[in-house]
């Protein structure tokens, strides 16, 4: 099989990618290793509003809920509210991605793109040096299929970046681990997302609760992978369970890893690009990665559109990808990662003294930055060595 | 050798993803582990449900 584009993975990545090169007029080829897209689901579904929009029409088939706000809750109990409508803030929908990627990879379909499920890329093709494409495995059976261009969207697990020579292992310190329950409790607030912090509840992340209406809710944690241990994730969110909704029924339970390294060095070799969680753009300290997927898949379709017909798909050409992504979305990546590094080793005295410097201000219109921004100018000492970070 | 106890496993994913010598593979449910892998034990610290294990060379 012969295509301008092979993309390895149908999550908003690559389903993206595929859209906006096939729209432009590529011959794609998107493989994905499951037989269902999109299915197991391994996320919380929270994503921002506003940033959804500017990327596809919300549809009300794959919006499980809409949320006011999200509240912050300090290891001792005091909340912080932040409201999702003015400032365009972290959450807002929350998704049924089962829904939502499969809708995604519908739309590279329509806009042409040829979709291959149960097809697992298995390495790359070579001649002379140079890189001829992807053979891969077909329900079964082996395949070769020839592109100039490879993408590699492949999530977590990626593979292509690394059969390229770029190492994108991640470290156990760059790393989220996260087990999550859909639960059903009389006790979960349907309004707004809920977030958790604490050493022994969540060493180094937190405990979300982002609901799905009727009292339902994606309740889940990440603990930073240097700071767990086998089966940490499962055990500490059942405690948090018991104490938090000890009548709650669990409907679903999921694991997953959410790469949460910052900027690696580089995301393109001859031939490849990556996107999403395979080129590690998931937001350091929210481990949200939807929206970075779907935008880093938006550049990576335009510069394939532009450059493969060109023949232009070394790295060298393909610099213009690494520059796109690092001036946009990688410039929250690289900050949030500095915050991330500094909050990760706060104690529960910290978190606490925090949450209380914030009383009496009005933070609810406030996003991410501009909460660390407050943050800032109420604990200049402690967050002294943010101060350089947020400007 | 590390043991994947498939009835535990969640296939997830991240595991493959801190492998340092890309030894594992997540096939639909089921991770591969290949003859790349050091023993480091990184993956099975790393699994949210506790499903890896290492054990001594000399019982494999
Ligand atoms: C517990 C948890 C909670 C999260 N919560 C949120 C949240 O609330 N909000 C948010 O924005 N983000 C969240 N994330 C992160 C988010 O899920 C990811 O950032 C997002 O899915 C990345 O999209 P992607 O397209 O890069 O990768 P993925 O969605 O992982 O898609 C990669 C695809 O590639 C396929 N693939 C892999 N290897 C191959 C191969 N060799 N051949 C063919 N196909 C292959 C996989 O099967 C998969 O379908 C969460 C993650 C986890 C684990
Ligand atoms: S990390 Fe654990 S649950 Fe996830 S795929 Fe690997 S062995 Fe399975
Ligand atoms: S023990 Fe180390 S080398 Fe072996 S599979 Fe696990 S992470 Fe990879």
């Amino acid at each position: 099989m012969k295509c301008d584009l092979v993309v390895v993975g149908a999550g908003p990545a690559g389903s993206m990618t595929a859209k906006v090169a096939a729209e432009a007029g590529l011959n794609v080829v998107m493989l994905e290793k499951r037989q269902e897209i999109g299915d197991p689901v391994r996320c919380a579904e929270g994503v921002s509003k506003a940033a959804l929009r500017e990327l596809v029409e919300p549809d009300p088939v794959w919006v499980s809920a809409e949320v006011k706000g999200a509240r912050i809750r300090a290891p001792d109990g005091t909340e912080i509210v932040i409201s999702e409508d003015r400032a365009g803030a972290e959450v807002g929908y929350v998704l049924e991605r089962k829904v939502f990627d499969r809708a995604l990879a519908l739309d590279a379909a329509e806009a042409g793109a040829k979709v291959m499920v149960k097809t697992r890329a298995l390495g790359l093709l070579e001649e002379g040096g140079v890189l001829t494409g992807v053979s891969a495995q077909f329900v079964g059976e082996s395949l070769k299929i020839e592109a100039p261009l490879v993408i590699g969207a492949d999530g977590v697990e990626s593979k292509v970046g690394r059969w390229a020579g770029i190492d994108t292992a991640l470290k156990p310190k760059d790393i989220e681990t996260c087990a999550q329950f859909l639960l059903l409790d009389e006790g979960i607030d349907d309004e707004y997302c809920e977030f958790y912090l604490g050493n022994e509840i969540a060493p180094g992340g937190y405990v979300w609760s982002f609901p799905k209406g009727q009292s339902i809710a994606n309740v889940g944690i990440g603990v930073l992978g240097s700071k767990a241990n086998s089966g940490t994730p499962v055990m500490l969110l059942r405690e948090f369970v018991k104490k938090r909704f000890p009548e709650g029924k669990i409907l679903e339970m999921m694991v997953g890893g959410v790469p949460v390294s910052g900027p690696i060095e580089t995301t393109t070799a001859d031939g490849i690009i990556l996107v999403g969680d395979a080129a590690r753009q998931s937001d350091p300290i929210t481990g949200g990665g939807i929206i970075n997927a779907m935008r880093a898949g938006v550049l990576a379709g335009d510069i394939a559109a532009e450059l493969v017909p060109k023949g232009e798909v070394d790295k060298t050409s393909l610099q213009v990808y690494e520059k796109r992504w690092r001036e946009t979305i990688g410039k929250s990546i690289a900050r949030n990662f500095a915050v991330k590094e500094f909050f990760v080793d706060l104690t529960d005295d910290d978190l606490n003294r925090l949450t209380h410097s914030l009383d009496g201000i009005d933070i609810a219109q406030l996003d991410l930055r501009g909460l660390l921004k407050v943050l800032v100018r109420q604990n200049p000492k402690l967050l002294l060595k943010l101060r350089h970070l947020i400007v | 050798m590390l043991l994947v106890n498939r009835y535990k496993c969640g296939y997830c994913g991240a595991c493959v993803g801190v492998c340092p010598a890309a030894a594992l593979e997540l096939v639909e449910t089921w991770i591969e582990v290949n003859d790349d892998c050091i023993s480091c034990g990184r993956c099975t610290k790393i699994c949210p449900l506790g499903a890896l294990e290492l054990t001594k060379e000399a019982q494999a």
